[in-house]
């Protein structure tokens, strides 16, 4: 396996806090990994670091061996696509022209079937020509996975495998888009992409992704395997809340959260 | 399908949010057309009429038979006075629209406009700085300078009062609506208190001149000044399309626009020196005309899209037809007198922009 991104004890302090606190890890092409951790653990600090939006206090990441900030931003833009949350569109441009932003400068003829081929995937074929402010929450959130999606493709045709960033990407999706959205990210690591996405639902997480990062306080409290972060010991600890674990018939854990209390005081 | 199905499907797409847009050629040749038919009524109409069919030997395309007793007069108005005036009016009208539009891009807002938050304001306080300052310093000798000081001081003017909003109105890669109108408002204001003091100070010759950039007219226009205006609005246009992706992109907000691969921090360089450029060349040579910079960009926005590779330079052409337009009924309503143009554009442009903000309120926070 080829690392594709590499962070060494990374930190980010701002006004005094320390939002992350020496992170160090490593992706490797074809990997899919999900950031997981209460609010304020630093996860969209953390993503957006590597993303190279942010210039980390402390520490040092490089994209294939290439520290992140010697990119310029339109090199960077063909090795890794990034879907940020909370994105307001304020002019009324349509889904599809949303959607091709996410080619670049690349000639129109060679991005139509890719515009066509990632609004087909999620979902958004019949919205075309609506105007993107006129779409629901969850709706505009698909069709800016489309543009990131195409972007990708574009990189990824001129350079292999590139990294995808997803911060909450499932967060105004209703159940069967966030399984969908899901699936397709886990298919493009299939096909050697990099993908780390921040989730909240820890479930989703565990059933997708190969590896979960657990942050807590800025710190990564475990890097590994499902089984790793299934503890119900740690869950509990960094989530403050009483959790059960349990396994599908497939055996993959699931997690049922419980009050915080424990039951016998609960009434 | 017929015609009128086709009709009602267009209308029901567009209620329903759907886009249909006229092609970009389409709708180039049908602003270029429409700047074409304005500019010529503007050049019959005005204190000395003249009439279509003494037009074309006005403009020495054609001598008709008969001889023509006013041909010498109609000849100097056409060119010394109405063709002057009415490139600059349509100039002026392209660069205030273009720059309208380049910072509504900018600030992500169709309420942004280079009059409404004091940039214009900042350039016409720079340049009647510059009238009372070259007067009482310069002297006689250096008087000279003074035309070619107006749209350098107007500029400067325009771009310190625009990096100083950006700055206050900016911060952490998001632009707050709400400060953005608010300091703009101040910073009008503390330009006018600035040009109320010039005023205060000034004698009366500087005075009148004073006045003008105050209420803007297109009177003074000159062959001279055309030649300034000129090669600002052909440079900036090019440069514009340089910088139409990437204000597309900036929609989606500087964060995710550096993701997509735009250098955020070169674009909002390049666009804040072209807008004030642009606005403070359009303030050297007519003072401040408010509200075509809100007006145009939002209109065509309704009807092409708001992909900015189109939407620049119809808003130049637009512009241009709105200014002369707007320009022929402030020499004319009240002839043989003048109406300043600023306070025509603003009796149209500010009712519209009321409107706009009721449209807003239901939808977006302010």
């Amino acid at each position: 396996m080829t690392t594709l991104l590499e962070a060494q004890s990374v930190s980010m302090t701002v006004g005094g806090a320390k939002l992350v606190d020496a992170v160090s890890l490593q992706v490797d092409a074809g990997e899919m990994v999900a950031i997981v951790g209460p609010n304020g653990a630093g996860k969209s600090t953390l993503l957006r670091m590597l993303s190279g939006d942010l210039r980390p206090s402390r520490g040092a990441i490089r994209l294939r061996q290439r520290d992140l900030h010697a990119w310029g931003p339109r090199e960077l833009a063909q090795h890794r696509a990034m879907l940020s949350q909370h994105i307001n569109v304020t002019f009324p441009f349509t889904v599809e022209e949303i959607v091709s932003m996410g080619a670049g400068e690349s000639p129109r003829a060679v991005t139509r079937a890719l515009v066509a081929a990632a609004l087909d995937e999620v979902g958004l074929s019949h919205f075309r020509s609506r105007q993107l402010p006129t779409l629901s929450g969850g709706e505009q959130q698909r069709a800016h996975f489309a543009r990131v999606l195409v972007q990708l493709a574009c990189g990824e045709a001129l350079h292999g495998p590139g990294l995808l960033l997803l911060d909450e990407p499932t967060s105004s999706l209703d159940l069967r888009h966030q399984i969908d959205l899901v699936e397709t990210a886990r298919r493009r690591a299939q096909r050697g992409t990099a993908v780390i996405a921040i989730l909240h639902d820890l479930n989703l997480a565990m059933r997708f992704a190969d590896r979960i990062l657990l942050l807590h306080r800025g710190r990564l409290a475990v890097d590994g395997d499902r089984a790793a972060a299934m503890q119900a010991d740690t869950l509990r600890k960094i989530f403050e809340i009483d959790v059960t674990i349990q396994y599908t018939g497939a055996g993959v854990p699931f997690l049922l959260p419980q009050t915080m209390r424990p039951a016998s005081q609960a009434t | 399908m017929s015609v009128m199905a086709e009709r009602r499907a267009g209308a029901k797409q567009r209620r329903a949010g759907m886009s249909l847009r006229p092609a970009a050629t389409l709708t180039l040749l049908c602003l270029l057309a429409a700047l074409a038919g304005t500019a010529l009524v503007a050049l019959t109409v005005g204190a000395a009429g003249i009439p279509l069919a003494r037009l074309p030997a006005a403009l020495g395309l054609w001598a008709d038979g008969a001889a023509n007793p006013l041909l010498a007069r109609d000849q100097l108005v056409v060119w010394s006075i109405r063709i002057p005036r009415i490139a600059a009016a349509a100039m002026v009208g392209g660069l205030l629209a273009v720059s309208g539009a380049i910072m509504q891009g900018l600030f992500r807002n169709p309420l942004a406009d280079p009059a409404l938050v004091g940039v214009s304001s900042g350039g016409a306080f720079a340049a009647a700085a510059a009238i009372v300052f070259t007067d009482s310093h310069l002297g006689e000798s250096l008087r000279f300078l003074q035309h070619q000081l107006l749209p350098i001081a107007a500029f400067a003017g325009s771009l310190v009062t625009t990096i100083v909003l950006y700055g206050i109105a900016s911060r952490g890669g998001r632009t707050a609506i709400a400060i953005f109108l608010l300091a703009g408002l101040a910073i009008a204001a503390i330009a006018n208190a600035g040009i109320g003091l010039l005023v205060f100070v000034a004698d009366d010759r500087q005075l009148r001149d004073i006045t003008f950039w105050m209420l803007g007219s297109l009177s003074g226009a000159t062959w001279a000044k055309l030649s300034a205006l000129a090669p600002v609005l052909a440079a900036a246009l090019i440069a514009c399309l340089s910088i139409a992706r990437g204000l597309d992109v900036l929609v989606l907000g500087e964060a995710e626009a550096f993701h997509s691969g735009v250098d955020v921090e070169r674009l909002k360089r390049i666009s804040i020196v072209l807008v004030s450029a642009m606005t403070g060349v359009a303030v050297s040579v007519c003072g401040v005309v408010g509200f075509v910079g809100i007006v145009v960009p939002h209109l065509l926005r309704l009807v092409i899209g708001p992909a900015h590779r189109l939407l620049l330079p119809a808003s130049a052409l637009l512009g241009a037809i709105l200014l002369v337009g707007a320009d022929t009924v402030a020499r004319t309503i009240v002839a043989p007198a003048e109406m300043p143009i600023g306070i025509l554009t603003a009796a149209i442009g500010a009712p519209f922009f009321l409107a706009m903000l009721l449209r807003q309120r239901g939808l977006v926070s302010l």
